[in-house]
């Protein structure tokens, strides 16, 4: 359990040195205590207050990277159960798994999906971050040649190692150990050989047990002999046993600070049928893993997970926000209409979908209002009369379009004639209140 | 240390409602506990998923899922068969589409004609929707409900703007009703708490919190859905406990990424697949905030959905 600030200000030297930058030794407790600063501040902290602090002030579920790359993600840290509490941090891994009993055309083909697989949506460049090598082969040098191949191929991407194997676990990590693979996994069979191989080579290791109770008794273990990045599998095979165990195991670290499953969790999902795969990693993205490991990659399928990801992962709190920018839908000409619009992530959405389900090719003047939607940014006065002219002049749309007219959303029909008395020689069409209504309204229009 | 389950004791629970004729009628709600959580209540009823069919052509359906139901969406009884016959249906989800001002305008009187016409064809329950026409559908609701007295409907939905009326259709039949408001908990509870004012039964009544697709503020859906279970089944508060309707075709197969072409976005891969998979995973997401009943439309995603379910419970 977190410590209070009295809890924490006993154990401080009491000396109200301001050394700190607070004025008290109590002050800077309370500060600790809600996380607004750290204990390195102190410099006459004892040794001993100093183990205590730390081990009650480390975070929840233990954070580190998959990867050593700039592409390398970060894994854990979360501290709510609900996005809407807080919000998500750490959004998950999406790994494929490939085995050594591919040929080397097939492992190319492979890399190669990984290679391609970055999309760019709203802003985000989102991608398959690791591979996951499984040892198939039972051939240990069939096995460090697949994991050579793709750790050259793929330089950049995250490699999880999926041997049991402490032998050619051995080999595979020798090679590759300046990328710190995730070696996957140790077990209750090979406990002490694989933590080993991940002490002597710093790599986090994958602890599977069979139930939450083994899990917890073997990566107590293993932390006792020095290996602390962990991931954590607990075995569960059907989606059900997924969500209730991946639920058991982020509430045991919240909200029992229960050390021994505060770390991130790794969940195969591994279906025959892609379509079926991709709807159980959904459950995982949006139910605690932080590494969900996939049979196929295929781009529709990326492009639903990554999307998904996204999603889940929002900043409840901060909207969602897209470019300032003149948007074309469809192949617009110079005589296409041009519509106005805020740039709230749902608001454009909404209005760029609808204007491309009326099959009018058509620009959308997009503004940064901060992501605010049309009628709290009208009413924050961030999308007013006097913007929306500086926007459209600075924009270059007159340079797009032969005409002068601007199609205002029905919610900011009181703006029509302030706008066009300061944007000389436009004319200012009021457009429907709803985004629902904009088929109607261009289908009905004079082409 | 050694671990310890950390179960929850929860004080509410999801209200069960039963809606169709026997021997067909489904059963929803009724878990005391949070969306698959089984380890520390119990979930009586599985979600449902009913098929959507349309009383027009779905001339705005992307073609991939047009093409499902070619041979019969030109007409409303034989697609109803189809879904109750061939693709096993539980529930049939009938939406007037054709009745939208923008879309055929379509009278009351050919309704109650339509309604009657689908049910004497299949026995599975039929839920029957208007347009999302706020003013269209008091009067179309109404007829509808008149139409299917005494088949224990779900009829929907009613909206800020006509509850009135369509409470007043659905206590004068017995249908239930699904109640619907805009991506708000707030607005949620308070629509109702005026429908069950009126002398609605709390029973009888399904929330509709708005639902979005992937990629297009699922997120907020999601989290409404979310805090209107948690409210149900931590806080026990009696006016957030109605089932939960998730409307998910309608909203999925309107976004680009259901119907651009391989050849516009090759980096989005198969055309087929991606709008399966659009809205499978809308709906799942939707599942595991708490919906109880699916509204679909692919029967590819209504079959992997299915097989979600069953490996969820």
């Amino acid at each position: 359990m977190a410590l209070s600030g009295v809890e924490i200000f006993k154990l401080l030297p009491k000396t109200n040195c301001k050394k700190c930058g607070f004025p008290t030794c109590l002050a800077f407790a309370m500060a600790l205590a809600q996380g607004k600063t750290e204990l390195a501040k102190c410099p006459d902290v004892s040794e001993e207050s100093k183990r205590v602090l730390g081990e009650a002030s480390a975070p929840p579920i233990r954070t580190f990277f998959l990867g050593t790359s700039e592409k390398a993600v970060k894994l854990g840290g979360e501290t709510v159960l609900f996005r809407h509490d807080k919000k998500f941090f750490n959004p998950c891994v999406y790994a494929v798994n490939v085995k050594d009993t591919l040929s080397n055309d097939e492992l190319n083909e492979k890399i190669e999906e990984v290679l391609t697989s970055e999309i760019d949506r709203v802003g985000q460049k989102l991608r398959v971050d690791a591979i996951s090598i499984e040892f198939a082969s039972g051939n240990s040098s069939q096995y460090e040649s697949a994991v050579k191949l793709i750790s050259q191929k793929a330089p950049d991407t995250a490699i999880i190692l999926n041997c049991k194997d402490p032998s050619a676990a051995e080999v595979a990590v020798r090679t590759i150990a300046d990328k710190k693979p995730l070696l996957y996994c140790a077990n209750e069979g090979n406990t002490g050989a694989m933590t080993n191989i991940a002490k002597t080579h710093k790599i986090p290791l994958g602890v599977y047990a069979k139930g939450l109770s083994e899990l917890s008794v073997l990566t107590e273990k293993i932390k006792g002999m020095g290996v602390e990045d962990l991931v954590i599998d607990s075995g569960a095979e059907k989606a059900k046993d997924m969500l209730e165990l991946n639920t058991q195991i982020r509430r045991s670290a919240l909200k029992k600070n229960f050390k021994p499953l505060g770390y991130p969790i790794i969940n195969f999902v591994l279906r025959e049928d892609p379509i079926f795969e991709t709807c159980v990693a959904g459950i995982a993205a949006a139910k605690y893993a932080s590494i969900i490991v996939l049979s196929s990659i295929e781009k529709w399928k990326n492009l639903a997970l990554f999307t998904l990801r996204q999603n889940i992962y929002t900043d409840p709190q901060v909207p969602m926000q897209v470019e300032q920018k003149i948007y074309k839908i469809g192949e617009p000409t110079v005589n296409s209409p041009l519509l106005i619009t805020t740039n709230f992530s749902l608001t454009y959405f909404m209005v760029s979908g609808e204007v491309e389900n009326s099959k009018v090719p058509a620009y959308l003047a997009v503004m940064d209002c901060e992501g605010l939607s049309v009628l709290t940014a009208w009413a924050a006065g961030k999308f007013t009369a006097g913007k929306i002219v500086q926007f459209i002049k600075d924009s270059g749309v007159e340079n797009q379009i032969s005409h002068r007219e601007l199609i205002i959303p029905g919610q900011v029909a009181i703006l029509s004639g302030a706008i066009e008395d300061k944007l000389e020689g436009w004319k200012i069409t009021v457009g429907p209140r709803e985004a629902n209504g904009i088929p109607t309204f261009l289908k009905s229009r004079p082409a | 240390m050694s671990y310890v389950i950390p179960k929850e004791t929860y004080s509410g629970n999801v209200l069960s409602l039963e809606f169709g004729k026997a021997p067909k009628s489904v059963k929803i709600g009724g878990e005391n506990t949070l969306p698959f959580l089984s380890f520390e209540g119990s979930i009586p009823n599985k979600p449902v998923i009913a098929y959507e069919i349309q009383d027009i052509t779905p001339d705005d359906w992307p073609d991939t899922v047009k093409a499902q139901y070619a041979f019969c969406s030109d007409n409303p009884v034989k697609w109803a068969q189809h879904c109750q016959n061939k693709l096993k249906a539980q529930a049939i989800s009938l939406r007037l589409i054709g009745t939208h001002p923008d879309r055929g305008d379509r009278s009351a009187g050919d309704v109650a004609k339509i309604v009657k016409d689908v049910l004497s064809a299949v026995d599975v329950p039929l839920i029957i929707l208007g347009s999302n026409h706020i003013e269209k559908d008091a009067s179309v609701l109404v007829a509808a409900a008149e139409a299917a007295s005494g088949y224990n409907c779900i009829i929907g939905k009613a909206q800020e703007g006509n509850y009135k009326t369509v409470v007043a259709a659905a206590l004068a039949h017995k249908h239930k009703l699904i109640a619907m408001s805009e991506l708000d908990i707030n607005l949620a509870k308070q629509l109702n708490i005026l429908i069950t004012q009126m002398g609605f039964d709390k029973e009888r009544l399904l929330t509709d919190p708005m639902c979005s697709a992937l990629g297009y503020g699922l997120e907020y859906t999601y989290s409404v859905m979310e805090r209107i279970r948690l409210a149900a089944i931590m806080q026990n508060d009696v006016t957030m406990q109605p089932p939960i309707v998730g409307d998910v075709g309608m909203y999925v197969w309107k976004v680009k990424e259901t119907f651009a072409s391989e050849s516009d976005v090759s980096q989005w891969g198969s055309i087929e697949e991606r709008g399966v998979a659009w809205e499978a995973v809308t709906a799942i997401a939707m599942l595991i905030a708490g919906t109880n009943l699916l509204i679909m439309r692919h029967p590819k995603a209504v079959e992997t959905v299915r097989k979600t379910i069953e490996e969820l419970v």
